[in-house]
């Protein structure tokens, strides 16, 4: 009698065995619940079922594509027009359309991202394991430890292993175990994860109240020399960071100013409508970005390679348009000059408000502009950032190719110095000054096409400029590129020492102060043309 | 001048009629109303649409039958985001223009240009957009949110569990009056909570400022003492180079999380925002809330961008500062309706508890003293597609306090216009 019934039940406990292994469907329903802790254990639990199914199902719950139909009763995912069954993954036909995804908050999408991780973990791709062990650095929740362990153990790459080592380290904080957390808030000396060291450093801060979060006196020590080792090898990180970003901003200006120092520099045209070249080359990749879209989808990501020639020639037609129809009436009266240019920047903004709207359009960076290198400490260098210093160079290194070794260029250089003589040794100056402006307009062009990847694309986009471009023109010293680029690094380095010291209003202001008092010392500029054709 | 020549003669004619009838020269003559709003300059961004919401709601106001029988005549002008010029166009239309009620300005330095105009001449300004409080004008009714209908349930929210449980508190803003009072304001509040001083970080860029890498980094940094969150009052063109600097910076919503109080729909056009899920905004409306209003409300908003042929007519959005356009456009309605009069004083009595089916999904009151709405409060995630999901919300419209308790010395003010 009793033997039967034992081993019904050890037949039972077979029967059900595979059932618990399964995804249980009640769990997969609690993802839906009102309660974010409730979805947040229901996420747990599906983790440490380790099926392949619950990374499915908590991906569709990232994506928010997972939702509730029947009153709640039976989970559902939509991909591309079609439901499936969230746990059984069976196709059920058409999605309704009304469909209302569950949808998720940042709370729940850090639970997600660390579940995922750590089913990734077995991925038999060492760069997914590796960028799977990286992501669980600063989890919260520690129930993922035993997953990680047993991804230890099996782990071969030596490289994942030290990442999963500290990721072990840091869920080990949670740890009961105040040797175990000392310990571990000692290894995590050697992580670069800004989530680590953030966990670290709440380890050590005082509450309001004045007792600390980390009851143990030990690992509060750990963890401060932990903190110590990371800071102090992060330091030249932050630094080579800073000098970063004055170069960034310096090649910035320096495509924003390049144009002017041709159009100002070289001919002596002061051209306020030069922000608006810039704003039409923005405006012109944005077309492209449209056209590529519509017509060649597959080569979407290249559109911005597309969009240099395009904006290249649009902005050096209307300049040379502007230079025949306009300027070229106002030579040697640089009072009308500079009002006419005004007003013609006021048309362009205007005409573009007209065709564009006055709402800035979306320019989307393309994938190989976007996200960027991470370097230590969870510090990134942005690929777009890295792109626009290359163009700069190369833009320049084009520049002055053309100025100082191609025949147009000496022609450009001979009407700049002496315009008379020029003309007798039968330079056709007209054409020139034509192609000069043209020139300059469309390397404005060319720096729209790179702002249009940093910033805002609107009408006004011009106008946040052309102060900075001549700025940079005039501290540089009229006719010379050298000076040009000098003044465009220069002024980006000082203003990004400077912005940290005293935040961004004051810095402006103090750049602005500097480049009143160098020009009063010096109102020819960092490098002059020196002889007698200067003065004149 | 044709228009201008017809309605003087139809004035004529109705003052002609006046000793037959007073009550048909009124069912003729229209009620002239102005719409100050920015359609070029730097405003121009986020003002356009404010001016089409306005044209739209009076245009379906005259469709229904008007005003007490008369129509609507709206007086459009543009102040070009140019503070003084406001001043002068609020003048040329209460004087010149002799419209009844106007509906305008955006930011708050443009409302304190027009403030001593309205209250010369005793005339009625409807001004849409949330503000830093501190005001309370009679001629002055505010459907936009004060900052207990917004900054602090917003702060509020990322201090608990559920938003983060932030510790530490970055608040970057555009230089100018209304991030100032803001954070101001949230210093006091974050204090009152038991926030130490160094974990309050107060940063300010200038207008138009489009370089934020230095900011983004030092956020980093700043966020590496505990966990953060940014809370950005950070206004105009500057909120693209922001988060394009954010998303490229990896610096992700779940780590970090950003709440701006001027960054909704219509800002997040000219954004790629996929990586910026989950970043926050505290506003008073989303357009993806789902009710009966709001789908009449946008398909309204559709339909006219799509007749008025305005560009990409074909992605208009609505937002919060439309919705309390469109709000007070209404209520003003409700209340000269109630008045039977546009005069300045009686409209103002009649204003009072006047409630309106808003597309917010709720019924939205003046409240009887403080010239403030009573509103919900939504709090929104960004969305792959520029949209929003409500992550939190009240339960109900929240009376406002445009004098914050904050603020030491606003206890003595008193809650109605004086």
């Amino acid at each position: 009698m009793f033997r039967p019934l034992r081993l019904l039940a050890f037949a039972l406990v077979l029967l059900t065995a595979p059932a618990w292994a399964a995804i249980d469907p009640a769990q997969v329903l609690q993802l839906g619940d009102e309660d974010t802790d409730v979805r947040i254990e229901a996420i747990r639990k599906l983790t440490a079922s380790q099926e392949p199914r619950a990374a499915d199902i908590l991906y569709a719950l990232q994506n928010e594509s997972l939702g509730l139909i029947e009153d709640g009763k039976r989970a559902v995912i939509v991909a591309s027009g079609r439901m499936a069954d969230a746990v059984t993954g069976a196709d059920m036909g058409p999605a309704p359309p009304n469909f209302d995804a569950l949808i998720i908050n940042n709370r729940l999408r850090g639970e997600i991202d660390a579940a995922l991780a750590a089913l990734q973990l077995a991925s038999p791709d060492v760069a997914t394991r590796l960028a799977a062990a990286r992501s669980l650095q600063g989890s919260e929740n520690d129930e993922l430890l035993p997953i990680v362990q047993q991804a230890l153990d099996k782990e071969t790459d030596p490289d994942v292993k030290v990442v999963l080592e500290l990721s072990a380290a840091s869920l080990a904080l949670k740890n009961a175990n105040p040797e175990l957390r000392a310990r571990a808030a000692a290894a995590l000396g050697k992580s670069n994860d800004p989530q680590v060291r953030q966990v670290l450093s709440t380890i050590v801060a005082r509450g309001s109240d004045g007792t600390y979060a980390e009851a143990d006196e030990r690992v509060r020590t750990a963890a401060q020399l932990s903190l110590a080792e990371i800071n102090r090898r992060l330091f030249t990180t932050e630094i080579g960071l800073s000098a970063f970003t004055g170069l960034s901003l310096g090649s910035i200006l320096l495509l924003a100013a390049l144009g002017l120092a041709i159009t100002y520099g070289l001919m002596g045209i002061i051209n306020m409508a030069h922000g608006e070249f810039l704003m039409i080359g923005a405006y012109t990749t944005y077309l492209t970005q449209g056209v590529f879209r519509h017509y060649f989808p597959g080569a979407f990501d290249w559109y911005v390679v597309a969009a240099l020639p395009a904006a290249f020639l649009v902005t050096a037609l209307i300049g040379m348009a502007l230079e025949r129809g306009v300027l070229r009436w106002l030579y040697g009266r640089p009072l009308e000059t500079l009002l006419t240019t005004w007003g013609v920047s006021l048309l362009l903004i205007q005409a573009c408000r007209s065709l564009f709207g006055a709402q800035n359009v979306e320019v989307e960076n393309p994938a190989w502009l976007s996200g960027g290198i991470a370097i230590s400490g969870g510090y990134v260098i942005p690929f777009n950032r890295i792109a626009i210093i290359i163009f700069a160079l190369i833009v320049l290194a084009a520049v002055w190719l053309m100025i100082n070794r191609t025949r147009i260029g000496l022609f450009v250089r001979g009407v700049t110095q002496n315009r008379a003589m020029a003309s007798c040794t039968g330079v056709p100056t007209h054409r020139v000054d034509m192609l000069t402006f043209g020139l300059g307009s469309g390397v404005a062009g060319l720096g729209g096409v790179a702002l249009s990847q940093i910033g805002n694309v609107g009408p006004d986009l011009g106008q946040a400029y052309i102060v900075d471009s001549f700025m940079v023109v005039v501290l540089g010293g009229v006719g010379q590129l050298a000076g040009t680029v000098i003044a465009a690094f220069g002024l980006g380095s000082i203003a990004k020492f400077l912005e940290p010291l005293s935040g961004a209003v004051l810095a402006k202001i103090m750049v602005l102060v500097f480049i009143i008092l160098f020009i009063q010392k010096r109102p020819q500029g960092l490098f002059a043309l020196k002889g007698r054709s200067a003065e004149a | 001048m044709d228009r201008r020549q017809f309605i003087q003669a139809g004035g004529a004619v109705a003052l002609g009629c006046s000793s037959i009838s007073t009550a048909f020269s009124q069912a003729k003559t229209p009620i002239r109303v102005g719409v100050l709003h920015s359609l070029s300059g730097t405003m121009a961004i986020s003002e356009t649409a404010l001016k089409e919401t306005a044209l739209m709601t009076i245009a379906d106001i005259n469709a229904k039958g008007g005003v007490m029988g008369r129509p609507l005549e709206p007086v459009v002008v543009d102040p070009a985001s140019n503070w003084p010029l406001f001043a002068e166009k609020a003048r040329q239309l209460i004087t010149q223009d002799k419209v009844s009620v106007v509906f305008g300005c955006w930011t708050s330095v443009s409302r304190k240009s027009v403030l001593p105009v309205f209250k010369e001449l005793n005339s009625l300004l409807f001004y849409p957009v949330q503000y830093e409080g501190e005001e309370l004008e009679k001629n002055v009714f505010y459907t936009g949110a004060a900052p207990n209908q917004q900054a602090i349930p917003a702060t509020e929210y990322l201090m608990s569990k559920e938003g983060g449980g932030a510790k530490r508190f970055y608040l970057l803003g555009t230089d100018y009056v209304y991030p100032r009072t803001t954070n101001k304001i949230l210093r006091a509040f974050l204090k009152s909570k038991g926030v130490a001083e160094k974990d309050i970080e107060e940063v300010y860029t200038p207008f138009g400022h489009s370089d934020y890498q230095t900011i983004v980094a030092n956020i980093k940094k700043f966020s590496s003492g505990g966990k953060t969150c940014v809370i950005s009052t950070i206004n105009g063109d500057s909120n693209v180079p922001f988060y394009k600097e954010l998303g490229n910076a990896g610096l992700k919503a779940k780590d970090v999380p950003v709440v701006a109080f001027s960054v909704g729909e219509e800002e997040l056009r000219g954004v790629d925002t996929k990586p910026l899920v989950g970043h926050l905004a505290a506003w008073n409306y989303f357009m993806s809330l789902k009710n009966p209003q709001n789908e009449a409300f946008i398909k309204m908003y559709k339909d006219w961008a799509v007749k008025q042929k305005l560009p990409n007519a074909a992605t208009a959005v609505t937002n919060d500062p439309m919705e309390a356009t469109f709000i007070g456009i209404h209520m003003w309605k409700q209340a000269v309706e109630k008045a039977k009069s546009t005069d300045v004083d009686t409209v103002i009595k009649a204003m009072a508890g006047q409630t309106f089916d808003a597309p917010c999904g709720f019924k939205v009151k003046m409240d009887e003293k403080n010239h403030h709405l009573h509103k919900p409060v939504f709090i929104g995630e960004v969305r792959a597609d520029g949209q929003f999901n409500v992550v939190w919300k009240t339960k109900g419209p929240i009376r406002a306090q445009p004098w914050s308790p904050f603020i030491p010395g606003n206890d003595k003010k008193p809650d109605m216009p004086v």
